[in-house]
C-alpha cells in the first residue's frame, strides 16, 4: 500500500509539473496571399467547410479547445498539428509547384473519400468538422475540378 | 472503501504518466529521425564532390534502381520490404542533384525530385494499400524524370487499366508483373510503350 502511495505521489507531481511546459501555439492571423482561398476561386460554401474541417491541422492558425492549455493534451495536439503542416498546408499553397498541387490534391481526394481524414480523433471534439455524404461529395467535386485546372 | 477508491485514484495517475512518457518518447524519436537523415546526406554530398558532374547520369541509374526493386516488393504483396525499400528510394533521390542540367530542367527536375520523395517517405511509412496509391504518382514522377535524365537501360512503360481508372508503371522486363495487384491479379496489364 505504502509503495502504491509513492507512485501515486510521483504521478501528481509529474502531472503538476508537466503543466510547466506549455506548447508553442500555431497562430498567425495574417492572411496570406498564397493561401489555397486568395489562389482558387473557392466557392463560400466549400470554404467555410475546408476552414472548419481542415484548417485547425493544415494552416498557420489553430483555432485552439480549451483542453489544449492541458498536458499532455496540449503536446499531443502539437504533434498532430506539426505533422498535418508537413503533409499539406493551405496557407502556402501557391508555393507548391504544380505537380506538388496536383499530388496533394489527389491525396486530398483519397483520404476524404476513404474517410481517414478529417481524422476521427479530431472531429470526436469537433463535430462540425465532420463531412457528412453532402459535404464529402461536395469536396470532391470541387478538388476533382481542381485537379483539371492545375 | 476507501481503499478501493485510493487505489483506483493511483491506477488513474499511473495511466496518465504512462500516457505522458510514452508521448515523450514518440516526440523523441521523430526529433532523431531527421538528423540521422541529414548525417546520411552529408556523406553522400562529399562523394559527389570527389566526382563532379559524371555520376550525374549515376545518380539517376541509382534512383531507376531503387524504383525498381520497390516495385518488385510490390509485385510480391511484401509491406514490410517495400517500406524499407521506400525509404532507401528517398535516401537516393534527395542525393540527386539537377545542378548540371539546363534551368528549365533543374526546375521541372527539382518538383519532381521533392515530389517523389514525399512519395517515397510515405510508402517507408504505410500499409500496401497507401503504398501502391503514392507508387502510382510516384510512378509519374520517375517516368518524367527519365524524359528528362536518360537512361542507359531500356524500359517498359506498362499499364492496367482497372486500376485507379487506369494507372502506368516503369519495369526492366517486357513480361507484365502488376505491382498494383500483387498475387491477386498478377498479369493485369500490358507494355504500352518502350523507352530507348
Amino acid at each position: 500500500m505504502k509503495f502504491l502511495k509513492i507512485i501515486a505521489w510521483v504521478a501528481l507531481i509529474a502531472l503538476i509539473v508537466i503543466q510547466f511546459f506549455p506548447v508553442d501555439k500555431n497562430e498567425s492571423y495574417t492572411t496570406l496571399e498564397t493561401d489555397f482561398m486568395m489562389v482558387n476561386k473557392v466557392p463560400l460554401d466549400i470554404e467555410n467547410q475546408l476552414k472548419v474541417s481542415c484548417y485547425d491541422c493544415h494552416s498557420n492558425n489553430t483555432a485552439y479547445p480549451w483542453y489544449s492549455k492541458i498536458q499532455p493534451a496540449g503536446w499531443f495536439l502539437e504533434n498532430h498539428i506539426k505533422e498535418g503542416k508537413a503533409e499539406l498546408n493551405f496557407n502556402e499553397w501557391s508555393n507548391y509547384s504544380d505537380r506538388r498541387k496536383k499530388s496533394k490534391l489527389r491525396s486530398i481526394i483519397k483520404q476524404v473519400e476513404s474517410g481517414e481524414m478529417p481524422m476521427n480523433s479530431y472531429t470526436l471534439m469537433h463535430q462540425r468538422a465532420i463531412l457528412d455524404s453532402l459535404a464529402t461529395e461536395k469536396v470532391l467535386h470541387y478538388m476533382s475540378k481542381i485537379i483539371l485546372e492545375n | 472503501m476507501k481503499t478501493v477508491k485510493r487505489t483506483i485514484g493511483t491506477m488513474a495517475l499511473a495511466a496518465t504518466m504512462i500516457l505522458t512518457v510514452s508521448c515523450k518518447d514518440g516526440n523523441k524519436e521523430e526529433a532523431a529521425a531527421p538528423m540521422s537523415n541529414e548525417m546520411h546526406q552529408e556523406s553522400m554530398d562529399d562523394k559527389d564532390d570527389m566526382a563532379m558532374s559524371d555520376n550525374q547520369d549515376v545518380k539517376a541509374e541509382a534512383i531507376l534502381k531503387d524504383y525498381f526493386n520497390l516495385k518488385d516488393a510490390l509485385v510480391d504483396d511484401d509491406n514490410g520490404k517495400a517500406k524499407e525499400l521506400g525509404n532507401t528510394l528517398a535516401q537516393s533521390l534527395k542525393a540527386f542533384d539537377a545542378s548540371d542540367y539546363s534551368d528549365n530542367e533543374k526546375s521541372e527536375l527539382n518538383d519532381i525530385i521533392e515530389d517523389a520523395t514525399e512519395h517515397a517517405e510515405h510508402i517507408s511509412e504505410s500499409d500496401i494499400a497507401h503504398q501502391r496509391e503514392h507508387f502510382k504518382v510516384l510512378s509519374k514522377d520517375i517516368t518524367d524524370m527519365v524524359a528528362i535524365t536518360g537512361t542507359a537501360t531500356k524500359l517498359y512503360e506498362q499499364y492496367c487499366p482497372m486500376y485507379d481508372g487506369g494507372t502506368a508503371w516503369l519495369s526492366k522486363e517486357e513480361n507484365v508483373l502488376n505491382p498494383y495487384y500483387g498475387s491477386s491479379m498478377l498479369r493485369c496489364g500490358k507494355v504500352q510503350r518502350e523507352i530507348n
